[in-house]
């Protein structure tokens, strides 16, 4: 019997205790900085562009083959203001069948796909979920906004910008002067030209 | 339910006007955790025969595992034992490991012990819940949820995922924890502690509790042993086997901490052995967190493992026991074979032994002191 009290004096104790719940359509528990929601693809504000070349990495590796891409070539690269030969053409995820393993973003080699935040997409057909490039695009714009997102290694240079580089490198030979202001540019042509190196 | 062939049966063998009768549990019954189905005979409410009847869940897992890459696996094993995922991903890392003969750097493995240890605790916190409802107190379950909702949390901020992880990787982990993550652990151990000091003093001693599970379902070392049990449910009938001593993975080796063992094998010591075993799984990770040191958390090997021909046998102490994995590799970047040594099925096996001339009440306590997991008995 007395130990049945202990027991009530913990249940007491538990009434008086602040509440832990939230009820969620109204309210939402925040969600952490690595949660890993649907996957969407970033967008490149620099290049006005997807950063996804359409390489179909992620495509390949994905366990439940959820994913389908197509690649074209860039026209922005044959203008000269993109470094990425190959762009993505078409890119869809059935999301009712992606389980969110997050493998997709270990195998990009380019920034271009991550785990946004996204994790409320109830639909009332089995094939809602499908979704195409430009919302996908948008599911990554805005966790990109959401989370300071940054790529990790900054983008290689685009034929304009080597043209550029080049004359003002020459520019400046051909002034001789000494204290030769290394522009931005004309580092990033060190970097070897990655994008659209699969897809060749 | 009388089913008439049996009752045809029992109607010529049994005395005049007394007839046996098969009672369908489940497989929707919320007592089983899953989908689990038995099939009782009882003789009023006594149990004279019990049939489980698995299955219901096979998803052929083990042969999906053969069409998978090795990273792409974690992903499923994440889902045998939907309840302790990580302890699930580390024997398939771990069986990885030991095939291409290659060692995650000490940093990883303390990360991947951390959270296995966690996991062990949200564990068994979900089995006083649910064990106590089966027996009809409601509380526990509230107070338990509430407490494994912050291990979730924690998960949360390091793996991405709340249950589903695939954190693990061949040779390390997907990414370091965050800097807050020392303290944040340290935070929760305390207050787990006194979660679980909680549920012990609603529980353990509460007459209720302790008429419906003392003496219920003995079951004794020798015959625990022949049965092939594991974890909490072999040590509770006073066999101290246990992989993280019998055969140190990780660091299992440098940690100081006991083994609770049982001595009657009884509902009850199997309920207080995973109270005990859930404060000894905080003082392991206190000393591993103790132990953690900045550096790498992946090896040096290629992004696509690729194990060299030959086979490999690894085991780890789940919250359920001892969960083996057997692989067959042909030096492929997928394995040729692929086998789980499931814990939940084998200490599963026992169930008959274990009911036969209880009540029907006492199948759901027994049911429930095995702590099975429908997702990993099935796969
Ligand atoms: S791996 Fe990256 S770049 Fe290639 S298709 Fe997938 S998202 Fe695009
Ligand atoms: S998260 Fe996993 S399942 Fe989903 S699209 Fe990426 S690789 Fe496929």
């Amino acid at each position: 019997m007395l130990n049945g009290l202990k027991g009530l004096g913990v249940t007491l104790r538990g009434a008086l205790r602040s509440k832990v719940t939230a009820e969620y359509p109204k309210e939402h528990l925040p969600i952490d900085n690595r949660f890993m929601g649907f996957p969407a693809l970033t967008w490149d504000a620099a290049r006005d562009e997807p950063y996804c070349t359409g390489c179909i990495v992620c495509v390949r590796y994905c366990p439940t083959q959820c994913m389908s891409a197509q690649m074209q070539d860039n026209p922005k690269f044959a203008e000269g203001v993109s470094h990425r030969k190959k762009i993505i053409e078409t890119f869809e995820i059935n999301l009712g069948r992606c389980i969110l393993c997050g493998i997709c973003v270990d195998v990009c080699n380019f920034d271009a796909i991550e785990m946004s935040h996204e994790h409320e997409r109830s639909e009332r057909l089995r094939n809602a979920n499908r979704v195409d490039l430009p919302t996908l695009l948008d599911m990554g714009r805005q966790y990109q906004a959401e989370v300071g997102w940054k790529q990790s290694k900054p983008n290689a240079a685009s034929p304009n910008e080597r043209a550029a580089a080049k004359a003002a490198v020459e520019a400046t030979k051909a002034e001789e002067t000494p204290e030769n202001p290394e522009t931005q540019a004309a580092d990033d042509t060190d970097i070897p030209e990655k994008s659209g190196g699969d897809a060749a | 339910m009388v089913n008439p062939a049996n009752l045809a049966d029992n109607q010529a063998s049994s005395q005049p006007g007394t007839v046996d009768m098969m009672v369908n549990m489940g497989p929707q019954h919320p007592a089983t955790h899953g989908v689990f189905r038995m099939e009782l005979r009882v003789d009023g409410e006594q149990i004279l025969d019990l049939v489980p009847h698995v299955g219901y869940l096979h998803r052929g897992s083990e042969k999906l595992c053969e069409h998978e890459l090795y990273s792409q696996i974690i992903t499923l094993f994440d889902r045998f034992d939907y309840i302790s995922n990580f302890n699930n991903e580390l024997v398939i890392v771990a069986a990885v490991e030991k095939l291409m003969g290659v060692e995650a750097p000490p940093r990883a493995e303390l990360i991947r012990m951390i959270m296995c240890e966690f996991n062990r605790i949200a564990s068994h916190m979900l089995f006083y819940g649910t064990f106590a409802i089966d027996m009809g107190a409601i509380t526990p379950v509230l107070y338990n949820f509430r407490d494994r909702e912050k291990i979730q949390a924690l998960f949360e901020s390091v793996s991405g995922a709340r249950m589903m992880h695939n954190y693990f990787r061949v040779g390390g982990i997907k990414e370091d924890v965050g800097d807050d993550f020392v303290a944040r652990a340290l935070a929760l151990c305390d207050d787990l502690e006194r979660g679980i000091d909680e549920t012990d003093r609603l529980l353990t001693v509460n007459e209720i509790f302790v008429e419906r599970t003392v003496g219920i379902g003995v079951i004794s070392g020798e015959d625990a042993l022949d049965w092939g049990l594991s974890g909490p449910v072999l040590r509770a009938s006073g066999v101290p086997y246990d992989v993280r001593v019998d055969e140190p993975y990780s660091h299992y080796d440098e940690m100081d901490f006991g083994v609770p063992v049982g001595s009657a094998g009884d509902c009850w010591d199997r309920f207080y052995l995973r109270i005990l075993e859930a404060r000894e799984s905080i003082s392991i990770i206190r000393q591993a967190i103790a132990l953690m040191e900045p550096g790498d958390t992946m090896a040096q090997i290629r992004r696509i493992a690729r194990p060299p021909a030959g086979e490999v046998y690894a085991h780890c102490e789940n919250p359920r026991g001892d969960l083996g994995v057997y692989i067959v590799s042909d030096g492929g970047e997928r394995p040729y074979r692929l086998k789980v040594r499931p814990p939940s099925f084998c200490n599963l096996q026992a169930l008959r032994d274990l009911t036969v001339g209880h009540y029907i009440a006492d199948v759901v306590v027994i049911l429930g002191t095995l702590d099975i997991v429908l997702g990993e008995v099935d796969r």
